[in-house]
């Protein structure tokens, strides 16, 4: 029993009990600058670590049994911060009150250190004169690090078909090929209306399939008489049915803005517009540039209305789709 | 010529570089940093060679490999032995890089290699730094760094073993499973929480393996790397008794600049040859001829990586019982192979440096190394461990053996499990007789030289007079 209560008093001294500042020895010898001692600022410091814990414990309670809380991440996030912020708060209480801070005045090192390099130079200098073909052994080594160097990098040449890249003008579209809408019903010709713009597909195409960049189309009607496609484009609408590549030449985004005008005497021309860096491209004219940073026309799909009135494609895009490469405008597209 | 247009140029670039650094005095204090010329202190650099290629292999698998148990039907037309079977994208990943990437399967089988050669590098350092009291004041916490590097390269060893999924690397990884279930108290806990379930756990589990190889436990290895050679270069290199090295303050060795920069590099592009030759010549885990693992299949045969030996062996040792209180089971079986025995030989590796100090009282410094007959009661107790690890080590063979030798598996095992206690306190006691007389024998040789040498001076004096 009385061992208990030994016990327990010492563990209150040791804990609550203040231990009086040593000062053995004198001041002028001390390499840190003595300061009288700061109760106030210590009962604070052991107030914030003591808030720190509190609610870092607070933390895994909510953690392990908060489940049925309605929204528990601000609770979280609030006692995770707090314990990291009142142990800041601590930190600063001990940095302004309670360690002696001083400033200390020293000099920088010297901007260099002659000897030394001189020894580094002639260890260097000395370690070669017994070589008598200097000149021949450096382009020796030069020459097996180099191509070492090479064979190691070589393998990455597995990562992918390096030199073949047929695919970039490959598309799945064929003549004769109806356009669907996402959900694989045919569009007829009818479906589709002026100031308005449809997302087609070829038909018979898987979801992985759809994700080719040659797949999607972005299909709009302009008046016939509004159409003014250069020679090489003539006959590429069905009666003012356009069916353009829905990947901007640009960047590579997909054209998901179509700008039709309200009051056409005086707004701007129907234009396709890509949200990422707003390419403008003119459908009435082939797809050209109008405004924006896009290098290359849009490419456009030939299509026809078959005897039940379905669209379907005449052919393939007058140019590469997607973005473009060095080289890109000497291709055709290919099925 | 050369040298008069070369020389100013080593001396702007040293020039420059200190202006910037203000690094001379190390750089110079660098490049005459003696190391030992002795052969057994470039295990411990084969290690940090074979460390650098496995990165090195490792990045580029990485740009392969896909870390998912995701199902999939294998339609690659290069193995049809595999073509319409159900495997995980893993392991339909690592089949295709070793058989349809150019190079794959040269780096795969390099990268398998180094694994092997690092560990066995790693073993016989320690075997170094163990037989010659190198552990010794002041160098205790680089051989625990060291240690420790042993067990993260294991763990990381058998974690790249089990990402493949195939068929071998499942039944390791449901092995290593069953014995981190078979923890008291908390195995089946541990295992629930890490597997994200019960065996073969989640999805989640493969992203959790794959991070922890790539990633967590490369870096661990990587920083108790750096802080292992800051320690070895901070107190410098141990040295054997020699004619120039005969106190405890000379160091001897040769400077890393020039003497020692072209040995290690030539070892460091060395290892990495000799790994390449390997990966390139000789066959390692054929993996698309173990097939896909699943949960409900298994081989008869198969064998671990070499520093798994020992845990396989273990496991098939230990005779059936549970530790059971009434119907309460306190420890299942694989507890003592798996899990005791690999804690009894990390145990003694981590303790044995204090142990030796207890009960020897030696709390000097030392640089000067013991040759294993100086000190017959470690190199006695060393030689026990090894062989109790290596009889053990031999069992997990004993299937093998069965099939080559025709030698029943079940005498084989009987008898492991008698000389694996007999025989290492056998070898200890031999190894501490040999010491005792190698040293009595040195004693007499050098009596005799003495004898002699005044026998000789003798005869002079008589001849002079």
């Amino acid at each position: 029993m009385r061992r208990v209560r030994t016990a327990i008093v010492s563990a209150l001294v040791l804990l609550v009990g203040r231990r009086r500042a040593r000062s053995a020895k004198p001041a002028e010898t001390r390499i840190v600058p003595a300061l009288p001692p700061n109760p106030a600022a210590e009962v604070a410091v052991l107030g914030l670590l003591g808030l720190s814990s509190l609610s870092a414990l607070g933390f895994i309670l909510i953690y392990a049994f908060g489940s049925d809380l309605p929204d528990v991440t601000p609770l979280l996030g609030a006692t995770m911060g707090l314990a990291f912020l009142f142990l800041a708060a601590a930190l600063v209480v001990v940095g302004l009150k309670l360690v002696p801070t001083e400033q200390i005045a020293e000099y920088y090192p010297p901007h260099e250190h002659p000897p030394d390099q001189q020894v580094i130079a002639e260890l260097v200098e000395e370690s070669g004169t017994r070589f008598t073909r200097k000149r021949l052994l450096k382009l020796g080594a030069l020459g097996a690090g180099g191509t070492l160097g090479l064979a190691l990098l070589a393998p990455a040449a597995s990562f992918g078909p390096l030199f073949h890249v047929g695919d970039f003008l490959r598309t799945p579209w064929r003549r004769g090929r109806r356009l669907v809408d996402e959900n694989g019903r045919p569009y007829k010709a009818s479906d589709i209306e002026k100031n308005d713009f449809y997302l087609a597909f070829p038909e018979g195409l898987n979801d992985e399939e759809k994700e080719q960049m040659a797949a999607s189309l972005v299909v709009i009607r302009l008046d016939p008489d509004q159409l003014h496609l250069p020679p090489n484009l003539k006959g590429y609408d069905a009666h003012g049915i356009l069916a353009y590549s829905r990947i901007c030449t640009h960047a590579g985004c997909a054209i998901t803005l179509y700008r039709a005008p309200l009051f056409q005497p005086d707004e701007p021309k129907p234009a396709l517009v890509c949200p990422c860096h707003y390419s403008t491209f003119d459908p009435a004219s082939g797809g050209t540039v109008t405004f924006g940073p896009a290098g290359r026309d849009l490419p456009l799909l030939p299509v026809y209305v078959d005897s039940s009135g379905y669209l379907r494609a005449k052919g393939n895009f007058d140019g590469p789709v997607g973005p473009s490469w060095w080289g890109v405008r000497m291709w055709k597209a290919q099925p | 010529m050369t040298a008069s247009r070369g020389a100013p140029l080593t001396r702007r670039s040293v020039r420059w570089l200190d202006q910037r650094t203000a690094t001379a005095p190390y750089l110079r204090k660098a490049l005459r940093y003696l190391f030992p010329d002795h052969w057994s202190f470039l295990l411990g650099e084969v290690a940090l060679y074979a460390f650098i290629v496995l990165v090195g292999t490792g990045i580029y698998l990485t740009f392969f490999f896909v870390d998912s148990t995701k199902e999939v039907v294998f339609h690659g037309t290069y193995y049809p032995a595999l073509y319409g079977q159900r495997m995980s994208e893993a392991y339909a990943s690592v089949v295709h890089l070793s058989l349809a990437s150019r190079a794959g399967l040269l780096i795969r089988q390099t990268h398998h290699w180094a694994a092997n050669v690092f560990i066995a590098a790693i073993v016989l350092h320690l075997f170094r730094v163990f037989f010659t009291g190198a552990y010794r004041k002041p160098r205790e916490l680089t051989y625990w760094l060291g240690v420790t590097m042993l067990t993260l390269a294991l763990f990381e060893a058998y974690l790249g073993y089990s990402l493949v999924d195939d068929l071998m690397s499942g039944m390791g990884l449901v092995i290593g499973y069953s014995v981190g279930l078979s923890l008291p108290f908390v195995g089946q806990n541990l295992m629930n929480w890490l597997f994200d379930g019960m065996f073969p756990g989640s999805p989640k589990l493969w992203p959790r393996m794959y991070i922890a190889h790539v990633l967590i436990f490369p870096i661990l290895i990587g920083l108790l790397l750096g802080a292992h050679l800051l320690l070895v270069a901070m107190r410098h290199h141990t040295q054997f008794r020699q004619r120039r090295a005969q106190t405890e303050r000379t160091i001897v060795g040769v400077p890393a600049w020039p003497g020692q920069a072209p040995r290690s590099l030539g070892l460091m592009v060395g290892t990495a040859g000799f790994l390449f030759l390997l990966g390139g010549l000789v066959q390692i885990n054929p993996i698309w001829l173990w097939g896909p693992f699943h949960t409900y299949s298994s081989t008869n045969g198969a064998q671990p990586d070499w520093y798994l030996g020992w845990l396989i062996g273990a496991l098939r040792l230990v005779p059936s019982f549970d530790l059971t209180i009434g119907h309460y089971t306190l420890v299942p079986n694989p507890f003592w192979g798996g899990a005791a025995f690999p804690l009894i030989v990390f145990g003694f590796l981590y303790l044995w440096p204090w142990l030796e100090r207890r009960f020897s009282g030696d709390h000097e410094f030392h640089n000067l190394l013991d040759r294993p007959r100086d000190a017959p009661v470690r190199t006695a107790i060393g030689v026990a461990m090894v062989s109790w690890v290596f009889l053990v080590f031999m069992a997990g063979s004993a299937d093998r053996v069965n099939v080559t030798f025709g030698i029943a598996y079940t005498s084989q095992i009987w008898v492991y499990r008698v000389i694996v206690w007999v025989l290492p306190v056998l070898f200890g006691f031999t190894t501490w007789w040999i010491c005792r007389e190698l040293q009595a024998g040195e004693v007499v040789l050098r009596e005799r030289h003495t004898a002699e040498a005044e026998a000789r001076l003798a005869r002079m004096q008589r001849t002079e007079s």
